[in-house]
Parts: C-alpha cells; sequence; structure tokens
C-alpha cells in the first residue's frame, strides 16, 4: 500500500485540538489514519509502543544513536520544509559519522488549531525524504499543546544507524597538511528561510540545500577510506563547524577565501544585510577533513554525486595556532574566523 | 559583482602596495616612528581587519581606528530610552539590527525583546513606515541613528510619513554629524595623526568640501575613500602622496560616487527634517558640540522624544575604559588596561568593543594575538 | 554606517512614492529614489542606471566612467611597476 496523496475527506477543513493528544479515540484516529498510512512501514505497523528491530541489521558493525529538534519559522520555504528538515538533518547526523541510516522516531508537538492540511504536508514531506534517504520511520509519539503555548508544529526525530567495521572517523585521524573539503554552496538554508519569512522584503531567488547526505557519505568513503573526520554544517555554518574542528582536535585550520563556494543570490543578500555567509546554515552540507593524497579522489567521487556536484578543498589543516580557523584572504593576509557570540544580525554599519 | 569584484584585485592590490612601500621608504617612517594614518569610518576599519590589510602592509604604517561607528558611540542613557519606549503599552519598536545588542545600563533591545517588549528589526526605515500602516491601532518607532549617509533615508521617511498621512510613525533620533567629532579630536594636543582616510558614504552625501577644514586648518591630508580594500589602499597611496610632496589637501578617491558638493536632493530632505542640536553625548568621547540633529517643530508630530516619556539620563563610561586614548592613536586596542579580560564583544566595557564595526571589537574578532585565543 | 551596495534599477514600482525595483546579484528589492531622481524629468530615466543603496534607498549614482578610470589608473601603476622591474632587469644584464 503506498502513502495517500491526499488528507482524507472527513480529516480537511478541521484543526488539532487538545482531544487529539489526550490519549482517547481522536489521538488514536489521528495515529491510525493520519500518521500511520503516510508513514507506513512493517516495523511501524504493530503500533507497539516500541519499534522492535533485529540486531542483526548492524551488520556486524558499530550502533550509532542520535536525536535532534526541530523549530522553524515559517514551516515551509523554497526548498523544504520543517517536516524534511526533521528527517534530513536526523539522517545526516548519523552520515556523517560514517554509519548508514537504519530507522527514525518521530515525536510530534503540535499546536491546538494547527490546521490538519498542514500536518499532512508536513508527515508528506518527512516520508519523502525518508524514501530518498532510504530510512523508516518506526516509532513515534504524538503530543498537543494549547494555542500559544508552541508554533504551530515541533517535530524530534531520534535515529539508528550502523557504522561498518573499519571506519573510524574523528580528531585523533587529523593529521596537519590535510584537506578540509564541502560538498557545495554555502548559506542557501539560511537565506532561504530569511527570504520565506520576507521581514526584509527581499526577494531572493535561492532554495534550502536540505538533503539527505548519507548516499554522499557513502560514495565518499568508497573513494577515500581514510576519511579523517566529518561534520555537517548546520547551524552556525561552516565558520562554527570550522572551530569545532579546531578547538577539539586542537589543531589550526587555514580556509581559502577565494575556494569558498557561494551562489550570487547569497552573496547579494549578504552583501545587502552584512551578513557573512560562513555562519549562515546550511541543511545539506558537509565539511570533511581527508588525507592530501586522497583529496583530488573525494573531490571527483563527491562531484559525481547529484548532492556533491559543487565539492571543493576549502582549506588546510595545520600545526599553527591550534584552535584556530583562520581565513586567508584574497591578497594573501589572514584574518581570524571566530565562533559568533549569538545569532547574526543584519547589519547596516 | 558589478563594482565591488573590481575593487577586489589582487594585482592592482600588490602594485598599490608596493608603491605605498616605496614612499614609505622615502618618507623615512620605521617600525618605531610609523606613519599614522586615521580611517574615520567603521565602514573601512570593517574592510581592513576583514581583508588582512596590515598583513600586505609594512610595519611603517600604522592605522588609527577613528570614531566613525554610530553604534560603537552611542551612549548607554540612549539605549536605556529606546528600551523605556520600547516597553510602553501598544508600542511597536523597530530598529537596524546594529542596535539589538549594544548594552543600556540595565539591558539591550535584544534582551527588553525577549522580556516581552515588540522590538522589530528592519532593514529600511521604510518599512518601520510599512509596519505603521499595517498596524493602524498600534504606535511605531524607528530608532534613528548613524551619520550623515543615514539621515536622509530616515528624513525621507518622514517626509513620506507626512505625504500619506500616517499618524502612528515617529522618529527616535539619534543622528550625529562626524565633523564637529573630528575638530574636537584635531584639538586635542597629542593627537598623533599623520593623515585621515574620509569617510565615503557620508561625503556621498554631504560633499568633499565639508571636510576641507582638516587640511586647510590642521594641515593633514584627507582622502574620502571608497570601501573596497583596493579604494582603501589607493587611499593611502594617495595620503602618502602628499605627505612626501609636503603637501595636505581634501582628494577623493572615490569619485564614481562623491561629488565635491554631495547630493542636493538629500542634503534638502535633511535640511528641511532635521536642525544641529546645541550638544551631543557621545560615548567614550563625551559631549560634542553641534555633533548631533533633531527634528525641527514643523515635524514635531514624527519626533519621538518629544511623543514619548523617556528617562533621558546620561550614563557615565567605565573609568578604567580607554577608549578615547585607542581613538587618538596613542595606544593600541591590546593596549588598554581592560581589552579582552573585562572587555570583550561579549560584555563590553568601553565604546570601541561594542559593535563589530568598532575597532577593539575588529581588532578582538579578526586579529587577536594567539595568546588571547586560548584565554 | 556605512554599508551600501551597487545595484541596477530595474523599474519603476511606485512613481508617487518614488518607488522603484533595484536587483543586486538576482536579488529584488523595492528601494526609495527620490535622492537619485532627475530632476523634474520622468522617473523611467533612472532604469539601467547602476545606484549606491543603503537602508532601502538609492542614495547616489555610480559614476560608470569615473570607475574606469580610478582602475585604468590602478592598471597604469601596475604596468609601470612592470616596466620599471624590467628596466632594472635589463640594466643588470
Amino acid at each position: 500500500m503506498s502513502p495517500p496523496e491526499t488528507l482524507p475527506a472527513r480529516w480537511q477543513g478541521k484543526t488539532i485540538t487538545l482531544a487529539h493528544g489526550a490519549g482517547g479515540r481522536a489521538m488514536r484516529e489521528l495515529i491510525t489514519e493520519l500518521v500511520r498510512p503516510v508513514f507506513e512501514n512493517p516495523l511501524l505497523a504493530p503500533l507497539e509502543d516500541q519499534a522492535r528491530i533485529d540486531p542483526a541489521v548492524l551488520d556486524g558493525g558499530q550502533l550509532a544513536f542520535t536525536t535532534d529538534s526541530y523549530v522553524v519559522s515559517p514551516l515551509a520555504f523554497a526548498g523544504g520544509d520543517i517536516g524534511r528538515l526533521a528527517v534530513c538533518g536526523t539522517v545526516n547526523d548519523l552520515a556523517v559519522g560514517g554509519a548508514r541510516p537504519l530507522y527514525l522516531s518521530c515525536g510530534l508537538i503540535l499546536e491546538e488549531g494547527l490546521p490538519l492540511e498542514t500536518l499532512f504536508e508536513v508527515l508528506r514531506s518527512m516520508r519523502r525524504a525518508a524514501d530518498e534517504a532510504s530510512v523508516s520511520i518506526v516509532t513515534g509519539d504524538t503530543k498537543v499543546v494549547g494555542r500559544g503555548s508552541g508554533d504551530q508544529v515541533f517535530i524530534n526525530t531520534a535515529g539508528i544507524g550502523a557504522i561498518p567495521p573499519g571506519r573510524a572517523t574523528g580528531p585523533a585521524q587529523v593529521r596537519a597538511g590535510d584537506r578540509l573539503v564541502v560538498n557545495g554552496t554555502l548559506g542557501d538554508h539560511g537565506i532561504a528561510v530569511l527570504a520565506a519569512r520576507n521581514e526584509l522584503a527581499l526577494q531572493i531567488p535561492v532554495e534550502s540545500d536540505s538533503a539527505p547526505l548519507n548516499g554522499l557519505v557513502e560514495a565518499m568513503f568508497a573513494a577515500a577510506p581514510q576519511l579523517r573526520w566529518l561534520r555537517d554544517a548546520t547551524r552556525g555554518g561552516l565558520a562554527t563547524i570550522a572551530n569545532e574542528f579546531a578547538q577539539e582536535g586542537g589543531f589550526g585550520l587555514l580556509l581559502d577565501e577565494l575556494a569558498l563556494p557561494v551562489r550570487d543570490p547569497v552573496r547579494g543578500a549578504c552583501e545587502i544585510l552584512g551578513l557573512d555567509p560562513l555562519y549562515l546554515a546550511n541543511e545539506g552540507k558537509l565539511a570533511a577533513i581527508v588525507p592530501a593524497a586522497q583529496c583530488e579522489a573525494l573531490l571527483a567521487a563527491m562531484r559525481a554525486h547529484p548532492l556533491g556536484r559543487e565539492a571543493c578543498a576549502v582549506g588546510e589543516v595545520r600545526e599553527a595556532s591550534p584552535g584556530r580557523v583562520a581565513v586567508r584572504s584574497r591578497f594573501g593576509g589572514e584574518r581570524i574566523l571566530d565562533l559568533l557570540l549569538g545569532e547574526q544580525l543584519p547589519r547596516i554599519c | 559583482m558589478k563594482f565591488i569584484d573590481e575593487f577586489r584585485d589582487p594585482g592592482h592590490a600588490r602594485a598599490l602596495v608596493r608603491d605605498i612601500g616605496a614612499t614609505l621608504e622615502r618618507l623615512g617612517a620605521t617600525a618605531e616612528r610609523p606613519v599614522q594614518i586615521m580611517e574615520v569610518c567603521g565602514g573601512h576599519t570593517h574592510a581592513i581587519f576583514r581583508y588582512a590589510l596590515k598583513d600586505l602592509l609594512p610595519a611603517s604604517l600604522e592605522f588609527v581606528h577613528g570614531p566613525g561607528c554610530p553604534v560603537c558611540v552611542l551612549p548607554m542613557g540612549r539605549v536605556d530610552d529606546c528600551i523605556a519606549i520600547a516597553r510602553q503599552p501598544g508600542v511597536i519598536f523597530t530598529t537596524f539590527g546594529d542596535a539589538m545588542r549594544v548594552p543600556g545600563s540595565a539591558m539591550s533591545l535584544l534582551q527588553a525583546r525577549a522580556e516581552g517588549a515588540d522590538v522589530r528589526m528592519v532593514y529600511s526605515p521604510l518599512d518601520a513606515l510599512a509596519i505603521a500602516r499595517a498596524n493602524p491601532g498600534r504606535e511605531v518607532v524607528f530608532f534613528g541613528l548613524g551619520f550623515e549617509t543615514t539621515m536622509p533615508s530616515t528624513a525621507l521617511t518622514v517626509l513620506e510619513a507626512e505625504r500619506q498621512g500616517v499618524a502612528n510613525f515617529s522618529l527616535f533620533c539619534n543622528h550625529i554629524t562626524i565633523t564637529p567629532t573630528l575638530r574636537a579630536l584635531l584639538d586635542t594636543p597629542d593627537l598623533n595623526i599623520d593623515g585621515f582616510i574620509g569617510p565615503g558614504h557620508v561625503a556621498m552625501v554631504i560633499g568633499s568640501e565639508p571636510f576641507d577644514f582638516i587640511a586647510r586648518d590642521y594641515g593633514r591630508p584627507v582622502v574620502v575613500s571608497g570601501f573596497e580594500p583596493n579604494d582603501i589602499l589607493q587611499s593611502l597611496w594617495m595620503i602618502l602622496r602628499q605627505l612626501e610632496r609636503g603637501e595636505a589637501a581634501v582628494e577623493s578617491q572615490y569619485a564614481r560616487l562623491v561629488r565635491p558638493g554631495g547630493n542636493p536632493a538629500a542634503l534638502e530632505a535633511i535640511a528641511r527634517v532635521f536642525e544641529a542640536r546645541e550638544f551631543f553625548e557621545w560615548r567614550g568621547l563625551g559631549s560634542i558640540d553641534a555633533s548631533g540633529v533633531r527634528m525641527r517643530e514643523a515635524y514635531a508630530r514624527f519626533d519621538a522624544e518629544r511623543r514619548f516619556a523617556m528617562p533621558n539620563l546620561a550614563v557615565t563610561d567605565p573609568a578604567e575604559c580607554q577608549c578615547g586614548e585607542v581613538l587618538k592613536g596613542l595606544i593600541k586596542p591590546s593596549q588598554c588596561r581592560v581589552f579582552g579580560g573585562r572587555c570583550r564583544p561579549e560584555t563590553p566595557l568601553g565604546a570601541l568593543m561594542v559593535s563589530s564595526e568598532g575597532a577593539c571589537a575588529a581588532y578582538y574578532q579578526y586579529a587577536r594575538p594567539d595568546a588571547e585565543a586560548a584565554a | 554606517m556605512c554599508l551600501g551596495i551597487p545595484g541596477r534599477i530595474e523599474s519603476i514600482s511606485d512613481a508617487s512614492a518614488k518607488l522603484a525595483v533595484v536587483d543586486v546579484l538576482g536579488v529584488r528589492r523595492e528601494v526609495n529614489i527620490a535622492c537619485v531622481a532627475p530632476d523634474g524629468g520622468p522617473l523611467e530615466d533612472c532604469v539601467g542606471s547602476w545606484v549606491l543603496v543603503h537602508v532601502g534607498f538609492a542614495m547616489s549614482r555610480i559614476d560608470e566612467e569615473e570607475a574606469r578610470l580610478t582602475l585604468e589608473l590602478l592598471h597604469a601603476l601596475g604596468e609601470a611597476q612592470a616596466e620599471a622591474a624590467a628596466l632594472r632587469e635589463g640594466a643588470r644584464a
């Protein structure tokens, strides 16, 4: 049975009420008739309080386990929505640890008054993203909060995956001279959400990069088995991830200003608003540290994958300035690329 | 990007740097006795650090980072006034993002928003006017700050509010003017500055002529400059050529945007809406005569200062701050006794640490020595 | 308060309020063009010109000829240095 394409007629025009979270018949109907058919899969089907998983799925590897919560306003934006983020984000958190993502949970916190059409679209978006990532949503929970106590929909997903034997990534593997690579343009997601909010009255033709990266990561390990360390560059952007690498790994990182890939409209919006694309959020970008000798092979494999076509090397690990990230300007000078204090705010000076 | 990328060409930069180096040698400048050039505008400070221009230039040239960051020099008492307005029932307080984190004596606008005040960031004062039109039952106040570059935009917005008959819009005017402050700086006896990089976007509005007094009365060269890295390098090169010839004149490197008399339409809008204040208080520099503007009587109904009760109290700067000495080029940011210790971007004590354009904040963010990174 | 970005005026969106649409690398925003509007002439004359945009206002037209002259001067400086270097090389040889 394939998931339904339209909201069943009896749910149309209806909204979430507190009864949908009260544990009674309304909640059971919501889950069995709206949520389950969209996520439909054998492990979810019995609707037990837990999904029961055969450990053989690990295939001799290590179990990877992660969780993340998703809040975004507005719920939908060019190139994605909260549902897509909730699946891709957790899948990517598993994938950058070298894991093959397997199963996800879905915890929904719904605000009273949420149109069921909206919920249905969010769930369908989760299902589509799960299919892209070849994972199943096998367990979940639904809570309803009173109007004003939430912002339409909050989602938590947890995920498990299997790290194949032999894959070990982390700071201990990194050496001076290693390269830092990214799989494409920076800041698309941050600017797409900013454009969707429309508070700054800018029309910006850019889509969120939200995408599951597990397929790309598999291709990367195949091409460069000695991949040292990977992270996905979400909140805080590449600048924040680079600082995490440098501080947790105790090495220096030097980025090359001219190598950093940024789309024209993202650059235009950043110039207008005084933002730095290096700090903007991404939802389908990873940064990886790789031995210099495997860098070209890695980039070739990434560029052959749809989510890595614009992959490039953007920096290098060095012994100098441990814990610190610097950017080499087009003129050869260096500036520190620091962690930000808080959210990056638009500025006029 | 047209009119930007051409002015970031590394080949042009190298040519300028070579000539700057040769000129400095001929001038006999050394690391111990460097030529000191003040870039007046915070936008220039930002570009100098962002493109690491100091790494390209010899130690015999030093930048002194000037007072041209309106967010930095905004006194804490004024931030307190903003918060007092923002907390009044029915008010929507609108501001540029720059002002959100500036600390008042008790809190910032960002914190006031977290505590329930309706504070909204806008890109343009026109967006604040649109919010007023969309919310006829609310009072919408726009926090107008900045130098002459920004004054025409708020003046024209007030004129639009008048034309459209928007009664629930007002401006909290904190605009300041740069030339009285430069004069005050130049009058300091221990000032150690050989030439000035003039603020290109202020000059785009007021023209380059208002800077004539710096050359005429104080004998220092001024070059009005654009904001791309090669604009700044070319301006340095032009200043050094003046120094070599023993001249002091006002020149413009930014002829693509700056006319000697400025922009007449912009100046007219400013003159219609604003008039000089007797004095204005600058954080880090104290009170300076005729260095700010207020709204004319004719626009009193759009003047938040007249329409809202506010504490209007002066808050003194912490005594241990050495912002004044940094501004005069007597010490570098890192030589201040509280730099990087009690005065850091997350907890600024002094004016120059407040905004990312402030000299100390830029220095901390982009160029602090390694030892401080670990702290 | 200095952030100003070059943009190109695409169209007039509201002549009575002197509003036009400006394009910056594909990003569009409505801006006020009162400071660059021709004296008495039609606003349409602004379409196609490059302006400096600051906080939603076109503050000044960009003089393309002046921009070209600035770049030419920088180019000439580089050329002169290359020639001088070649001469020094020649003298040594």
